[in-house]
């Protein structure tokens, strides 16, 4: 398994959206690749025959009924908004699309 | 200590039962607890905001009520601590985070609507390691909760705030979390009772998410009775958490009155071997031998049983935990609430804000398992790391089944060892993270865990024993919590806390 | 924004040269009353934030709860498209920051879709029949809409700040994916046209969507891409988002064709890439490449359990399922007898409704399309507007034509009842009060009229009298002229006869 780098950091701590200075990044890029080697033993035991469990306990269809409930104000929705106007949130420019 | 101040020292049973017999109020028992905040929180720091005038406003309308004759709730109008990690309408919600800082919810969590339905003065909001992720509550934005045994040590964590709250006399219940050990190892530490039901027995709607398949919600307390009596309030089926039970809590109440009795006849306890033994410390090992003859004395049958995945548990949860924490936390990003951070320089756009603002907001350990589990999740990685820890979660509910067929619950030591100082781990992530060897298992595995005070260890500080039960199956934690807790006071004619040294009380 | 010019290629001499593949994404709104994970109700034009729970808002702390009539409707769709319904499926994270996504992830599925592997029958223009492959319909959750304010150009690139409203935030989706279409060639953007219209009308047939088009119910992206053979292994695409009329379907695609084949006859290479579709100048622009394009971390919704619809749930919903507009088409020429080529002219039309509540107010079929298909058709061409908004219903439609049956007025009368009604001076019976035009059946005036033609044209006269009865039509005409057409033609040559034989 790949050790992980200071440039992967970076790369990962872009993805997430967390801006790092270079200090902190240097400090998380040994860290973490401490505890990434450590955590990786679970591949010894996680052989092809092994089902995955993603819920500790097994459900199925859980379903909610389609009746409208009490929404929230529009005072509660922007309560709290770091800015809004008219009614809506208030967000910085917004570039490229989805 | 003046007649108001002791009623700080009853059990929430006791209280319950005082004020249904109008022997007081529960104006003067809130009070009373307010008055004890205000004197030690400068010495303990437990809390991140005290509700007063909203505790006594719900203490005042009980009491009226209860003057009025109406039927209420065995626990009305007794006060209870919350944990701030769970959201409360009109008081301020953190997490522990400065990314949440000021932020006032909208709504209340199910467990905080059932808490005021029933009529529980809230006397605040506890503190903890930043977004629960932490076992000192050292992490928290807010300051060090200190250990009300030794103000230079952590009171455990995540949830230091309630478990040290409940110790110190501050509340005579809490709420804690517990995603690895967030209630059972603060419990340990602390010398108090803390109890993680089954995965889905208490709803997890309005509780700040850190794993979702590994979060519970659970009471912390100072007696086994008192932790059933809040688990019965806050659990049960919830149509909002689709993981919720469908089917009624067993009666834990119950369990724990039989258990008192100290009859364990018939009663299998399985010893898990990789629980002991290595890196725990000697008086965290010899009081658990003790404990283990106490159960044998009271008609336990004491078997060991063998669960060879739970070497993995740790590496699958540090990387379960954070894989879904990477994308829980992702709605922190300064849009809709919370913080805000404009970059220092560069164009201003939401997508370089958000990075800011989180950048900003995040301390070390979120931005820590944050970058972890995105790393864990990302293209090329997710087989390896994700895949491969859902595998061992597998291998872990296989390996509780198989001891199960062994033996009615298992038990080991709660934390490896006794509260550490402040401090003492904090630059070794990996260090930290051990303390959560024994309690991580049951969250993997969904299955009820309970934490008890079981004696003091060599360094004069206390020890937990933990209790494990099937899934579904948490009336067995009360009824062998209770047993043993009742053999240890008559052992120690009293409780634990008893013996913990008396705070030194401001004005 | 630039303005750069593009170089394209004539459309019939790019799909003379190169093999278009096509593939299309359609998203449909579903009609619930609430959300897809939260009871907030669905209020299409509501104040902005006043149709959000803590949920649809992504508060901290708020859990998703899987609305039990989305998934019945999607199952529906599964089933009309021929799919197979999974035994079980699970949601899925969909990881990206966007401000109009409130939990910064979309809740979805991946890589088990509730309903996989069918197949949709589109009819062309031409009543050919082109089957479009489908891979997988699955479930998610819409997201908030955002609106830029400020700027130059009012467009995202030029905005000094967004407002959002999160209304939309958490209404249900369903996602129908296709398999690449080839074989379509040069009518590739006709089968895209056709397919999503398709799609469209069985939304409504299954009463899971109103499928406004105009409302953005219904959203189409559509990839592109181009081979030099049928043979050759696919070239690389472009996928075209929101493109939102039948019409801009068709010609996005056409639009695609030409300027891929540009690009490839310059010898240049295709980015695969997102493109805007504009709608007032008919282009696709490039959008913005993205960093971390494409790495969403997927991984299973932790917060919902698996959907797992027993066979016995899915065959009852099969058994409901409403009868689709292609069988309902091919019942209804039946059932009126119309040929081929006038059944297709009567859908492409958009007069299957029409006609058939036309025929249910008491026309008969060939009646009613004679309305719908001749005059009334004309008249909408002329008025650039579609049959159904033209001021008329068919129920209008029927009793004019029992009054034609009755015999109260003739074909050409009609026609002015027609053109009352149109105008807005009420129904058929009203317009006939009002404007005299009720066919004269008094034998009286009619007789007389007809003893005036006779003697004006005594020639005539004599011929039919000598048994010659083919110029009987030149009095008939001469009494219409004169009863100014309010005569019934039938009743004047019964009468002419027998005045000539008298």
């Amino acid at each position: 398994m790949s050790s992980l780098s200071r440039d992967e950091v970076a790369r990962v701590a872009g993805l997430a959206r967390i801006d790092l200075t270079p200090e902190e990044l240097d400090r998380l890029a040994g860290e973490l690749d401490v505890i990434v080697e450590s955590v990786a033993r679970v591949s010894e035991v996680a052989t092809p025959d092994v089902p995955a469990t993603s819920h500790p306990l097994p459900m199925t269809n859980v379903f909610r009924p389609d009746v409208p409930e009490q929404p929230l104000t529009q005072e509660q929705a922007l309560s709290g908004a770091p800015a809004s106007e008219d009614g809506k949130f208030l967000v910085p420019q917004i570039l490229g699309e989805e | 200590m003046s007649a108001q101040s002791d009623l700080t020292r009853y059990s929430a049973a006791e209280l319950a039962d005082k004020l249904a017999a109008r022997e007081v109020t529960s104006v003067e028992v809130t009070q009373a607890h307010l008055d004890r905040i205000a004197a030690v929180e400068p010495a303990v720091h437990a809390y991140l905001h005290v509700s007063a005038a909203e505790a006594l406003a719900t203490a005042a309308d009980v009491d009226a009520r209860r003057a009025a004759g109406e039927e209420l709730h065995p626990l009305a109008g007794v006060p209870i601590a919350v944990k701030d990690v769970v959201v409360t309408q009109g008081l301020p919600t953190t997490a522990g985070s400065k990314i949440l800082e000021g932020w006032v919810p909208p709504y209340d969590a199910t467990l905080v609507e059932r808490i005021k339905a029933a009529g529980l003065p809230i006397l605040g909001k506890t503190n903890m390691d930043e977004f629960a992720m932490g076992s000192s509550t050292e992490h928290s934005a807010y300051g060090n909760t200190h250990n009300p045994w030794d103000l230079d040590r952590i009171p455990g964590g995540s949830g230091g705030g309630s478990a040290a709250a409940v110790a110190a006399y501050e509340a005579p219940l809490a709420i804690g979390t517990d995603t690895g050990g967030s209630i059972r190892q603060p419990g340990a530490v602390t010398g108090t009772v803390g109890v993680k039901p089954t995965y889905g027995s208490v709803s997890r709607y309005g509780l700040i998410a850190l794993a979702s398949s590994l979060d519970q919600a659970g009471p912390v307390t100072r007696t086994v009775l008192d932790s059933a009596l809040l688990h019965e309030l806050i659990g049960g089926h919830d149509p909002r958490d689709s993981t919720s039970i469908p089917e009624p809590l067993p009666g834990l109440v119950a369990a724990a009155r039989q258990g008192a009795t100290g009859d364990l006849t018939g009663v299998r306890v399985g010893v898990v071997r990789e629980l002991q033994g290595e890196g725990y410390q000697p008086g965290v090992l010899a009081r658990f031998e003790e404990s283990l003859e106490l159960l044998r004395g009271a008609g336990a049958e004491i078997v060991e049983v063998s669960c060879p995945h739970f070497e993995y548990a740790l590496g699958a949860y540090y990387l379960i935990l954070p894989s879904e924490a990477s994308s829980n936390l992702a709605k922190f990003d300064g849009m809709r609430f919370g913080l805000r951070v404009e970059p220092t320089e560069g164009p201003v756009t939401a997508e370089r804000v958000m990075s800011a603002t989180r950048g900003a907001g995040f301390g070390d350990e979120v931005k820590r398992r944050i970058i972890l589990g995105t790393y864990a999740l990302s293209a090329g990685y997710y087989d390896a790391y994700y895949g491969s820890a859902q595998k061992v979660r597998t291998l872990i509910q296989r390996d509780f089944a198989n001891a199960f067929e062994q033996a009615d619950v298992l038990v080991s030591p709660t934390a490896p060892t006794t509260a550490f100082k402040l401090g003492e781990k904090l630059d070794d992530p990996l260090a930290m993270y051990l303390n959560d060897v024994a309690t991580i298992p049951a969250n993997l595995a969904g299955v009820p865990g309970m934490s008890l005070p079981n004696g003091l260890s060599d360094d004069g500080l206390p020890v937990g024993f933990q209790v494990l039960a099937p899934a579904k199956a948490d009336d067995r934690l009360y009824r062998v919590g209770a047993a043993l807790e009742a053999l240890l006071e008559k052992n120690w004619g009293g409780p634990l806390l008893a013996k913990a040294p008396e705070l030194e009380v401001g004005e | 924004m630039s303005t750069q010019t593009v170089d394209l290629v004539d459309y019939d001499e790019a799909v003379a040269r190169f093999d278009p593949v096509i593939g299309i994404e359609v998203h449909v709104e579903l009609g619930t009353a609430t959300k897809m994970f939260d009871g907030a109700p669905q209020t299409f034009g509501a104040e902005p934030n006043t149709a959000v729970t803590p949920v649809s808002l992504g508060l901290p702390g708020a859990l998703p709860a899987v609305n039990g009539t989305a998934v019945e409707y999607a199952i529906r769709i599964g089933l009309a498209l021929n799919c197979t319904i999974a035994e079980s499926c699970r949601f899925a994270r969909k990881n990206y920051f966007y401000p109009d996504v409130p939990k910064n992830f979309q809740t979805s599925q991946y890589d088990e879709p509730i309903a996989h592997d069918g197949y949709l029958d589109v009819e062309l223009e031409d009543g050919s029949v082109f089957r479009v492959e489908i891979e997988r319909a699955h479930m998610e959750e819409d997201a908030g809409k955002n609106t830029h304010v400020g700027g130059s150009t009012g467009r995202i690139h030029g905005a000094e700040y967004s407002l959002v409203d999160y209304n939309r935030a958490g209404i249900p989706l369903v996602e129908i994916v296709t398999r690449p279409i080839t074989g379509a060639g040069e009518r590739a953007p006709e089968v895209a046209r056709a397919y999503v219209q398709t799609l469209r009308d069985i939304f409504r047939a299954l009463e899971v969507s109103e499928a406004r088009m105009e409302r953005g119910n219904v959203r189409a992206d559509v990839n592109v891409s181009l081979r030099p053979t049928p043979t050759s292994p696919l070239g690389t695409r472009t996928e075209t988002k929101n493109v939102n009329s039948f019409r801009s379907v068709e010609r996005a695609v056409r639009y695609e064709i030409s300027r891929q084949a540009a690009i490839l006859d310059a010898a240049g290479a295709i980015v695969q890439e997102t493109r805007h579709w504009h709608e007032d100048t008919g282009v696709t622009t490039a959008g913005r490449v993205k960093s971390d394009a494409e790495d969403y971390r997927y991984f299973p919704e932790p917060d919902l359990v698996p959907v797992a619809p027993s066979r016995e749930w899915v065959e009852e919903i099969r058994a409901a399922l409403p009868e689709l507009p292609a069988a309902r088409r091919r019942r209804l020429q039946g059932e009126w007898g119309y040929a081929d080529a006038e059944m297709r002219d009567v859908v492409n039309a958009g007069a299957v409704e029409l006609i058939e509540a036309t025929v249910a107010a008491g026309a008969s079929p060939a009646a009613a399309r004679k309305w719908w298909m001749g005059e009334l058709a004309r008249t909408a061409k002329t008025q650039e507007v579609e049959l159904g908004e033209l001021p008329i219903t068919p129920a209008q439609i029927g009793q004019l034509q029992q009054l034609v049956d009755a015999g109260r007025i003739n074909d050409k009368l009609a026609r002015q009842v027609l053109e009352g009604v149109l105008a807005g001076e009420g129904d058929p019976e009203a317009v006939v009060v009002a404007r005299g035009l009720e066919v004269v059946s008094d034998d009286g005036p009619l007789l007389e009229a007809i003893d005036a033609a006779l003697a004006a044209q005594p020639d005539i006269a004599e011929k039919i009298r000598s048994g010659n009865l083919g110029p009987v039509g030149a009095i008939i005409g001469a009494v219409m002229k004169a009863t100014r057409g309010q005569a019934d033609a039938g009743r004047v040559r019964e009468l002419v006869l027998e005045r000539v034989q008298a």
